[in-house]
């Protein structure tokens, strides 16, 4: 269990000091898919560099398994650091070693002999789906390939949580998709706790169990992401959760339903098929969503019909489709 | 060929003589003492570098300020003196660890003290060049400090270090060139003892050409070995791996779905 109690960072600066987290409390239990989300400069990444003490809180609490980091001495937070893997956006391989050598590269320095670090590595090439890649060296590896050998790196030290600081942002969306699956299946396989830190709804959408909505260094909302995302009760959720320029005045709507799309058909065929195999005409208040390669990412929210039974029979529609997940937002108008 | 050798002057077949029998001996001098101030120049310069940058507050292994104060004024200051100046000044520190302040082999040490701030700058440089992020990854990892500077940092700096190395060499040659103004040997003395001095134009164009032969040499192969050590920009491994993966297509297929 990873708790973060009253966590405060305050970096010095120009005009004064700059407070990036605010008494932030967080509590992610063993197993735990935990999401972090918030705009840029919300401070989710020195929230996640204070977890495995990159970044020294300025007050505060980093409990793991009850004992806290923040009192732990130098060698021993080296020690506990095997324990606490990590992801980053830029993957950050060692450019002159070769992929087999990266991913050996934290046994190596844990002391585990040359032969079993190489054996394990092998295991862990292949668990991430890369086998024939043991010899090649990370320039010559496409940017979903680096993260898969970042990831093998990070599971070298068997560790117990995995934090990932926007491990996805600089893929695109489907390779994106292929990086979270992994993440969920080692997660799911191995019983780690992962962290994931992200400014994209889709990721959390994505894999994520639980999620907390960082804003000016504050948690504004934590709990499950169905409880989160259906119900945002605050401006912060509200502007993550639903598509740029809805205006909640405007809707008179009874029903409203946020729908997302993790790369399936695009969004136009939905709403007309709906039209067309149901019968059934939908409103769409708002969408944010992007079509790549003919596959939609993103959300639309939409208004169902007034009559019960043709709301039911879209809500049944929408949701027989593959790569999409609805959610009925209640409370919309705050 | 004799009358051409006549028309360059009237001593011409003499210094040409001259040439011939004491290059080989200016050549193994003049390689000789670089190599050596070189090397020692590194023992100093490339701990000294690290330590210019790891030291720093917020490195990866912060040292009191004083100490980062007294290492950065103590480079500047050999930087900032002429190396003929020093060179006079080191006379007797030549004479002291080496018994002689005049030859080839006293001319090492004045060499390797201008030579060893300027390595630290360059290695200082190199390790500037570096990406925070890698090092902030072996930190997560808990790497040691010791660990991220020997595990990390300078394997990851090699190519950098190596044209540096280059560079050092090339610098430690032409100055070590200087010091046969002051009673060294090789091939600078050769163009200036007697090539200047006495104005036998051959003597000294011949020595300058072949000062100027090994610079391009030992240039050349520093370049061109950083290149070939860089797997950042490896063309050849990468023609080769692109090639590799033409001939093994099939075996892609035990690549799971969505594996790049
Ligand atoms: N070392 C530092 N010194 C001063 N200010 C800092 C430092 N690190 C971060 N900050 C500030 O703290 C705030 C939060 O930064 P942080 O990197 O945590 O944001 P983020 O949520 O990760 O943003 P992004 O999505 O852009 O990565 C920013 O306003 C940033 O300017
Ligand atoms: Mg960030």
């Amino acid at each position: 269990m990873i708790e973060l109690r009253g966590l405060c960072k305050t970096f010095p600066g120009e005009r004064g000091p700059f407070i990036a987290l605010d008494h932030v409390d967080i509590t992610v239990n063993d197993g735990d898919i935990y999401g972090v989300i918030g705009m840029s400069g919300a401070g989710k990444s020195t929230l996640v560099r204070c977890i495995n003490l990159l970044e020294r809180p300025s007050e505060g609490k980093v409990l793991i398994d009850g004992a806290d980091m923040t009192a732990l001495s130098p060698k021993e937070l080296r020690e506990k650091r095997r324990s606490i893997s990590m992801i980053f956006q830029q993957f950050n391989l060692l450019m002159q070693r070769t992929c087999l050598k990266n991913i050996c590269f934290p046994m190596e320095i844990a002391g585990v002999p040359r032969e079993k670090a190489k054996k394990r590595a092998l295991e862990l090439l292949e668990l991430v789906g890369l086998p024939d890649k043991a010899d090649a060296y990370p320039a010559q590896l496409s940017g979903g390939q680096k993260q898969r050998i970042a990831i093998a790196r990070a599971l070298a030290s068997d560790p117990k949580v995995l934090l990932c600081d926007e491990a996805t942002s600089a893929l695109d969306p489907t390779t994106t998709r292929s990086i979270l699956r992994l993440i969920r299946d080692i997660n799911q396989r191995l019983g780690i706790t992962v962290i994931i830190i992200t400014h994209e709804m889709a990721v959390v959408e994505e894999i994520c169990s639980h999620v907390a909505i960082l804003d000016h260094g504050k948690v504004m909302e934590t709990g499950s992401v169905e409880e989160v995302f259906s119900n945002p009760k605050t401006e912060a959720g509200r502007r993550l959760v639903y598509p740029d320029g809805v205006i909640p005045e405007q809707l008179q709507t009874a029903r409203v339903v946020r729908i997302a799309f993790n790369g399936g058909t695009a969004y136009h065929p939905l709403i007309a098929s709906l039209a067309i195999d149901c019968g059934v005409k939908v409103n769409i208040l708002g969408a944010d969503t992007k079509n790549i390669n003919g596959q939609a990412f993103g959300t639309m929210l939409i208004g169902l019909p007034e009559n019960d039974a043709e709301a039911a029979k879209a809500v049944a529609y929408i949701k027989s489709q593959p790569n999409v997940t609805m959610e009925e937002v209640h409370d919309y108008h705050g | 060929m004799a009358e051409f050798l006549a028309a360059l002057g009237p001593d011409a077949a003499e210094e040409v003589t001259y040439l011939l029998d004491n290059v080989p001996f200016a050549i193994w001098e003049t390689l000789y003492s670089t190599v050596l101030a070189t090397l020692l120049a590194y023992l100093i310069g490339l701990p000294l570098g690290v330590l210019l940058v790891v030291g720093e507050e917020g490195g990866v292994l912060p040292l009191p300020r004083p100490v980062m104060t007294v290492l950065n004024v103590v480079v500047n200051l050999l930087r900032s003196v002429p190396f003929l100046i020093l060179m006079v000044v080191v006379f007797p520190l030549s004479r002291l660890l080496l018994g002689t302040s005049i030859g080839t082999k006293a001319t090492v040490v004045p060499l390797f003290i201008a030579a060893f701030p300027f390595v630290a700058r360059l290695v200082e440089a190199s390790i500037r060049e570096m990406d925070r992020g890698v090092i902030e990854a072996a930190e997560s990892m808990g790497c040691s400090p010791l660990q991220i500077i020997t595990k990390v940092i300078l394997p990851e700096c090699v190519p950098s270090l190596l044209t540096g190395f280059a560079t050092a060499f090339v610098t430690i040659l032409s100055y070590g060139a200087m010091s046969g103004a002051i009673g060294g040997g090789g091939l600078g003395a050769m163009a200036l003892n007697r090539g200047y001095t006495r104005h036998q134009n051959i003597v000294l164009w011949g020595a300058v050409i072949l000062l100027v032969i090994l610079v391009q040499i030992f240039q050349t192969i520093g370049t061109r070995t950083s290149v070939r050590m860089d797997r950042r920009i490896n063309k050849q491994s990468r023609r080769k791996g692109r090639q590799q993966a033409k001939g093994k297509i099939d075996r892609d297929k035990r690549v799971p779905p969505g594996a790049m």
